[in-house]
């Protein structure tokens, strides 16, 4: 790790006062520090934001639920309002990671995880997400986890969280602190696709600093589903998983939301396969059909095609077990 | 560590004051914001207990509790703990009596090098404070975060099988 200068701040505005060029804030670390030690990151200063009054769980004037960024990720999928009521995201959590991280990671800091495109870590190959302008090693190099929606000629890396895959689905805000003030961004518009600048993971403008996430009032939990498959049963990240949200009415579709992790630089919704399946019966040529959709224009590269009938097949599966999978 | 501060930077770079509490102890220590808990606690307090194995959070042979919790020591700065609560380890016997878990590992021969295994007694402890694993699956997952190159895994999950029953038997 090359040194760094360590602050802890009291307060919000300090610590959007200390933030600048070279400056990070760490919560939980677990990923920063991990990309300090490998040299990917090389901070000059750690803003501490640990004692930032940034821990609560709290109901929203609209019904819904405003999770500070400080919240532990073991906190969050445990706390009884979630599991009542959001259990997507319970069970997408529980998915990540390993209680071990689960105890550090915090809500905010899930949502800046940085990919784990082998490339991107290794200092000694060319990654234009690492070093803007050096080039793609994975688009011709090892891109079996890699992307096959919404990729570019510059990166082809896939967003690495379960946890984003429910806030995709169930439509959370991203609540964000900065110079010019306070602002929500809906989590569509959080994370970026990578076209020419794939340096810039999301949409935080410098100097912002994640203070909570709020989620809607509607959870979905009577009909929901997250589907993980990975290379091994446990602690591993997604090859695909999916997040399945369904609302029905007298036997039909009333609303569907389909979140599908590890195939793209965020976690990937269509509207158009969403739409499909309003009115339609909840059985799986439905689901299929809706699957085609969202992989209509899907891309491989040379060793990840296996994700696509993968997508298909979990996106059907998830949607099917979301028919009987809410709460318990 | 291999800082080259200039004249500029050395203030910038200064140790940090940190009091805190390793298996009942206080320790009041000055370091580096770099120093992760782990290199404090096997370099600077002499508890190698603590493993490291990878370094990066992968193989969990660096699990502590902090302030009752499972971490990864590996993953997590020093200077971040002031006031915590650390257990290691080497402070779960109380004297020469092993702590339950301790004794399960050995009756279980729940290891072979023994290199993973402060770490997979430490998570351990964490999985029983959470009270939320059970089922044999349940164990199973909820020591995911722990790897054994040895392959010791069923052996492991009987020890922790067997305290959990012990624990249930056992009268409050």
């Amino acid at each position: 790790m090359s040194p760094f200068a360590y602050r802890k701040p009291a307060a919000l505005d300090e610590a959007l006062a200390l933030a600048g060029p070279g400056a990070r804030f760490i919560a939980g670390g677990t990923n920063l520090l991990d990309l300090m030690k490998q040299d990917v990151l090389r901070p000059k200063l750690l803003i501490d934001i640990t004692g930032l009054p940034l821990r609560g769980i709290a109901p929203t004037g609209d019904g819904g639920l405003l999770i500070g960024a400080l919240v532990s990720n073991a906190e969050l999928a445990r706390h009884p309002e979630v599991l009542r009521r959001y259990p997507l995201l319970s069970r997408a959590i529980l998915a990540g990671a390993s209680p071990q991280l689960r105890n550090m990671a915090s809500t905010g800091g899930n949502l800046l995880q940085r990919t784990r495109c082998y490339y991107f870590y290794d200092t000694a190959t060319p990654c234009n997400k690492r070093e803007p302008g050096s080039g793609c090693a994975a688009r011709d190099g090892l891109n079996r986890i890699h992307a096959i929606l919404g990729a570019s000629e510059h990166c082809v890396a896939t967003h690495p969280s379960d946890m984003c895959v429910a806030l995709a689905a169930l439509e959370a805000k991203v609540v964000v602190a900065g110079p010019e003030g306070e602002r929500r961004i809906p989590f569509a518009d959080f994370h970026r696709l990578p076209g020419d600048t794939p340096h810039q993971d999301n949409n935080l403008e410098d100097g912002e600093l994640i203070t909570a996430v709020e989620l809607p009032p509607t959870g979905f939990a009577s009909h929901c589903a997250y589907l993980k498959v990975r290379d091994r049963a446990s602690y591993a990240f997604a090859l695909v998983s999916v997040a399945a949200l369904l609302e029905l009415d007298g036997g039909l579709i009333r609303e569907a939301r389909i979140a599908v992790g590890g195939v793209a630089h965020k976690p990937w919704r269509d509207s158009e396969a969403e739409v499909a399946l309003i009115g339609q019966p909840p059985v799986e040529a439905s689901f299929h059909a809706a699957a085609d959709i969202l992989l209509r224009d899907a891309q491989p590269l040379a060793h990840n095609g296996f994700k696509i009938e993968l997508a298909r097949r979990c996106i059907v599966r998830a949607l099917s077990d979301a028919i009987g999978g809410g709460r318990p | 560590m291999n800082a080259t501060a200039t004249d500029e930077d050395e203030g910038r770079f200064a140790a940090h004051a940190v009091t805190l509490t390793v298996n009942g102890q206080r320790r009041q220590v000055e370091i580096q914001p770099w120093v992760t808990l782990l290199d404090l606690l096997r370099e600077r307090l002499g508890l190698t207990g603590s493993k490291k194995g990878c370094d990066h959070g992968q193989c969990g042979a660096c699990t502590v509790l902090v302030n009752g919790h499972r971490i990864n020591a590996c993953l997590t700065l020093a200077v971040m703990h002031e006031g915590a609560e650390v257990i290691t380890v080497e402070g779960l016997a109380e004297g020469d009596a092993l702590h339950p878990l301790q004794a399960a590992f050995i009756e279980h021969d729940a290891f072979q090098c023994g290199y993973c295994t402060p770490g997979q007694i430490c998570s351990a402890l964490g999985l029983i404070v959470e009270g939320e694993a059970r089922s044999a699956d349940e164990i199973r997952e909820a020591m995911s975060g722990n790897l054994c190159r040895c392959g010791a895994y069923p052996n492991i999950l009987a020890a922790i099988e067997q305290v959990l029953a012990d624990d249930e038997r056992r009268p409050e």
